[in-house]
């Protein structure tokens, strides 16, 4: 794809190993606290607060732990991740190294997509150069003590490898399925010790916020959604690629951006999010409204939406891990309701037993897949009714 | 013991889900806190870390389960188990919830039976097959939980044809998984329990399938028929091969002599097929009842345990003589001797670990030897051709179908044992003829094979066989009886359910060589002051690790004897029993068979009358013999794990 980024990049402005010198000067107690004021979540969809989960992880009692950077970037529409990895390499890197400097660990792993193995060469030289640097390596910065290392673990093609458990079973050489939580990795992680997982972007901003301090993170977005955003812009529109706006910025702010004015849908969030009809363009894009890991897919006026649906379905029949009875039964059934409607031979009754059963997959599954997986049918169905029903009768 | 190992080779598959097991020790009070926990307005406290599953049940509260077994590790992955955590938006697997802080919980809220319902749903929607034609109907499940949830329609529909093809390669274990709800105990039972690892799940999302290596037939594959995973299988996608047809056609069929032998744990828990507690031993009673099934005779498989006794005990010391006396080096590398009555164990070591073979005792198993004798000492003595003999066997066990289908098991000319029946099939048949178990009046086991010992009886429970080998050499070598030594003859070191065990015993002074025994061994000097090392090991997870032990130079290396049984808690956990099993139950059927030891008034093998006159009028030349070795020794195949075919 030829995505590349849209507007100008905070990354491209920053200093290069401005927060490392920093964190390597100051306390790791002060590291935890400068990213817990910036109050930053997770950039990967789950938006968990990135302070909470360094806390938890330094004050885990372990003398092994790992930092994994989370590069499966698996949400269909989603490639911010590929860009910064591209061209701010160094910036996650660090943000990593920073991470195991706050909660004490050695060994870091990028747990990289298999479809980016055109990556690999790239990173590994850069990898290579910071150990040359003394960015990584024994005595980072002339730092006794302060060692830490990256290496490259190459996911294979799993959507399912990007939830961070089933992340760190791939790493330990089993079959990519999800752990049952509690615990958590933070306490019971890759090969049973502290882990913390993040999103790229994740370590990319921390890095950022350490060298600028995180008042000047907190500048930018809402009193909840803190900072700045890379968004993955795709589908109907005239400029598709990579933004960064603010947390906060309004569904139809960026479609203005990338040129999408005339659009009737918008999903948010990927296969996994949400589809907001035109009626709710003014809808804020943040944690406390419509929330993402990036992803926004753009449908214009002549998208059929249950053919949307069925796409996004199809997707989760494909990528669910099998494991548990309400993602892996659950799906085909609410697939085959859509084909159902197609033909026009789903009753409405019928159509009410889908919709409840969308609802048990979401609280009784086992992972966020098969809890998210029928967001987009829900969301479809509720504001393009008319569009759905009443097919194949003409 | 020494559990370092340099390189474990044998763990082919991986320890998928060990990972995140949180069953915590069972003693939990020692691990520290306690929490207080509040099931649908009951308040408990129980110790941290405790599942909300095991909290519920404390408080007599049945929350469904079907992937969660007390057998293995949590896997989570059935949900039929979730329940309302109050502050969790989504529903949680109350078997792999863990009890951390202050909780308050609701176990079948609205919200809870409607998404248990749709899970049933879902897994009835592929589900191919009807509960009338099955072999799990009543003892299923799936299909209780289909009544207890109130099924009364197929909501999003039942599959009308087959998706798979069912593989009924193995003499054992048949596999039908359209009936497989992908509850996974199978794979944690093979992995995790038996560490074979034949089973592991293939494909993602609805193409996900329980699945052997490349989805080879069983048969081919390393699979050492030890049947724990049907033991553990919810519903009818995992059941032994059924020959109950045969066996019945054989009874109708008037020119045919139908036996049946019997082995000591079917009668410790076949009452639990018609409703009765675990422990419950219906020995007589199930006599009478296999006479009325049209059986023509029906003997005690004891018989031959006490005969494997003398047969195994003489090997042990022949072995150890060539060593200790004659300094044989060769035959030095041979010690410690391993017991061979386990089916599964001999396949699992034929496939895992072929070196180690000559180690294996070259008496066959009880069933086999009895099988052996059916078509030739008793048809002489009773004027029978063998060919119209039918020899069926009674056992705990699925591997034992396969062991009377091994090949070279045709040692008297026909094929020894023709049928291997599971406790579970009996049941069946008892039922099909109309007869009430529970209320048959006892009769005795037939002649010439009559009396049997408690010796034979202990054979069921892990830790058995060493103590029946262990009475008769203590007698035969010290000439003082066991009794003296030890209370009731209970050499109770040796009992117990640990993975595997130790017991020390030491020669003090010894008697004159007996009779049996004169032509092999002129005295027992070499014996005096000798501290006999005898290891015990059940399940085959604890026998790699013995088998590692062994190889690393470990403490098991230094013993001379050493029990293995492929499954957990020995025969009466076999792949056979009735289902299900658990550790209590399994703990049960124990106390059922020693009691029935205590009851039993000759408790040494080589006391047995029936033995002895077997030795005088048949097997001429005593144990070990060459008459014996013909009928009552086989050999092994170096199967290795490599499956070339
Ligand atoms: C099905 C599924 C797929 C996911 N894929 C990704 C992914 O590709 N990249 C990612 O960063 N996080 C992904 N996540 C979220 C991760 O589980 C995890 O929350 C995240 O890596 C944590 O990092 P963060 O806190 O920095 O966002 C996925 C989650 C689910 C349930
Ligand atoms: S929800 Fe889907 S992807 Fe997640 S564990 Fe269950 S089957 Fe696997
Ligand atoms: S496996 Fe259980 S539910 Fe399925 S047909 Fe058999 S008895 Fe019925
Ligand atoms: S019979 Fe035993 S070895 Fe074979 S698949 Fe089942 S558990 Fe594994
Ligand atoms: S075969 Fe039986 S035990 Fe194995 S996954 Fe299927 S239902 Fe569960
Ligand atoms: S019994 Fe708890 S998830 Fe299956």
């Amino acid at each position: 794809m030829k995505a590349k980024y849209m507007s100008p990049l905070t990354f491209s402005t920053i200093l290069p190993d401005e927060g490392l010198k920093k964190a390597v000067s100051i306390k790791r107690s002060e590291i935890l606290a400068e990213i817990s004021a910036s109050k930053i979540k997770g950039r990967g969809g789950a938006g968990f607060p990135t302070g909470t989960k360094w806390n938890l992880a330094a004050a885990a009692k372990d003398t092994t732990k790992f930092i994994v950077c989370n590069a499966d970037e698996g949400e269909p529409g989603t490639f911010k991740d590929r860009i910064i990895l591209m061209d701010h390499a160094d910036l996650v890197f660090e943000g990593m190294t920073i991470a195991a400097r706050a909660v004490g660990s050695k060994e870091g792993i990028l747990y990289l997509r298999g479809e980016y193995t055109y990556l690999l060469s790239h990173l590994e030289t850069i990898l290579q150069k910071r150990r040359d640097n003394k960015l990584l390596g024994d005595a980072i910065l002339g730092v006794e003590g302060f060692q830490f290392d990256i290496r490259i673990h190459m996911g294979s093609g799993a959507y399912i490898c990007g939830e961070e458990t089933a992340l760190i079973e791939s790493i330990e050489g089993n079959r990519g399925e999800p752990r049952n939580r509690p615990p958590y990795p933070v306490d019971t992680g890759l090969k049973r010790h502290p882990t913390v997982v993040n999103n790229v972007e994740t370590f990319a901003w921390c890095a950022c916020i350490i060298g600028n301090g995180a008042e000047w993170f907190l500048k930018h977005g809402t009193a909840v959604s803190t900072g700045l955003k890379l968004f993955s812009i795709s589908g109907d529109v005239e400029r598709p690629g990579v933004y960064e706006f603010p947390w906060g910025i309004t569904v139809s702010e960026v479609l203005e951006k990338c040129g999408g004015r005339n659009a009737k849908a918008v999903q948010i969030g990927g296969a996994s999010g949400y589809c907001i009809p035109r009626s709710q363009f003014d809808r804020k894009i943040a944690y406390e409204d419509i929330s993402t890991g990036g992803s926004i897919i753009v449908f214009g006026p002549d998208r059929d939406m249950l053919k949307v649906a069925k796409n996004f379905l199809e997707f989760f029949v494909e990528e669910s891990c099998g494991q548990c009875t309400p993602c892996r039964d659950g799906n085909p059934v609410i697939l085959d309701g859509i084909e159902r409607l197609e033909k026009g031979t789903c009753s409405i009754t019928y159509l009410n037993e889908l919709r409840a059963l969308s609802e048990t997959m979401q609280v009784a599954s086992k992972c966020g897949l098969g809890q998210t997986s029928t967001n987009a049918f829900l969301s479809i169905l509720e504001h393009f009714k008319d569009e759905c029903m009443g097919r194949g009768r003409e | 013991m020494n559990t370092k190992t340099n390189h474990d080779r044998t763990c082919r598959a991986p320890k998928s889900v060990k990972g995140y097991s949180i069953k915590t020790s069972p003693d939990k009070t020692q691990i520290g806190g306690q929490v207080t926990v509040t099931i649908n307005d009951h308040a408990i406290k129980v110790p941290l870390g405790t599942t909300i599953l095991e909290a519920s049940k404390s408080l007599g509260i049945n929350i469904p389960t079907l992937c969660n077994h007390d057998d293995l590790c949590v896997a989570g992955v059935c949900r039929i188990c979730v329940v309302e955590v109050e502050g969790q938006r989504n529903l949680q697997a109350a078997c792999a919830f863990p009890v951390t802080s202050p909780i308050k919980v609701r176990t079948h809220s609205r919200r809870v039976r409607h998404a248990r319902r749709h899970i049933l749903d879902l897994m009835l929607a592929k589900h191919y097959g009807e509960c009338y034609s099955c072999t799990r109907n009543g003892n299923c499940e799936l299909q209780n939980l289909a009544e207890e949830y109130g099924v009364d329609f197929y909501r999003f529909g039942h599959l009308k044809e087959p998706r798979y093809t069912v593989d009924n390669s193995s003499y054992a274990v048949v596999r039908d998984m359209d009936k497989c709800i992908l509850c996974r105990r199978c794979i944690r039972t093979c992995i995790d329990m038996q560490e074979v690892g034949v089973l592991g799940a293939i494909n993602r999302g609805d193409k996900t399938k329980i699945a052997t290596f490349l989805d080879k037939p069983l048969a081919e594959v390393i699979c050492i028929n030890c049947g724990q995973c049907i033991n553990r299988c919810p519903t009818a996608a995992l059941k032994a091969k059924d020959p109950t047809d045969e066996v019945w056609a054989a009874i109708d069929d008037p020119t045919k002599h139908v036996v049946i032998q019997t082995a000591p744990s079917p009668r410790a828990a076949i009452a639990e097929c018609f409703g009765v507690e675990p422990g419950t031993a219906l020995t007589f009673e199930m006599n009478t009842a296999l006479k009325r099934c049209g059986f023509n005779k029906v003997f005690d498989t004891n018989f031959t345990a006490d005969l494997t006794i003398i047969e195994e005990g003489t090997e042990l010391i022949l072995r150890l003589y060539k060593a200790l006396v004659k300094k044989d080096p060769g035959v030095a590398e041979t010690i410690p001797q391993f017991t061979s009555c386990s089916p599964g164990w001999v396949k699992f070591i034929e496939h895992f670990y072929p070196e180690f073979l000559p180690h294996v005792s070259s008496a066959k198993s009880p069933q086999q030897m009895f099988g052996a004798l059916i078509k030739t000492y008793y048809a002489q003595q009773n004027n029978l051709d063998p060919a119209n003999i039918v020899s069926v066997a009674l056992m705990p066990c699925s591997a034992k179908k396969f062991e009377c289908n091994r090949p070279e098991m045709i040692s008297s000319g026909y094929k020894d044992v023709d049928y291997g029946l599971t406790t579970r099939e009996l049941a069946k048949m008892i039922k099909e003829a109309g007869v009430d178990l529970l209320k048959m009046e006892k009769s005795d086991f037939d002649d010439p094979f009559g009396s049997a010992t408690g010796s034979g009886v202990i054979f069921g429970a892990t830790g058995g066989v060493m103590e029946s080998a262990l009475r008769c050499v203590i007698e035969l070598v010290t000439g003082k009886k066991v009794e003296n030594l030890f209370d009731h003859a209970e050499i109770t070191p040796v009992r117990g359910f640990e993975g595997s065990r130790i017991a020390e015993l030491t020669i003090g002074d010894v008697g004159p060589v007996p009779d049996l025994l004169k032509h092999l061994v002129p005295d027992w000097n070499w014996l005096r002051g000798v501290t006999l090392k005898l290891g015990v090991c059940h399940g085959t997870a604890n026998a790699k690790k013995v088998l590692e032990d062994i190889r690393n130079g470990g403490p098991f290396s230094q013993c001379q004897f050493i029990e293995f049984m492929a499954c957990p808690g020995g025969c009466l956990g076999g792949g056979g029993q009735p289902i299900p099993t658990t550790p209590e139950i399994r703990a049960a059927r124990a106390r059922a068979i020693y009691a029935e030891d205590r009851r039993s008034t000759i408790r040494k093998s080589h006391e047995n009358p029936a033995i002895l006159s077997l030795y005088k009028e048949f097997l001429t030349d005593g144990p070990c013999g060459k008459v014996s070795h013909k009928l009552l020794h086989t050999h092994y195949v170096a199967r290795g794990k490599y499956i070339l075919a």
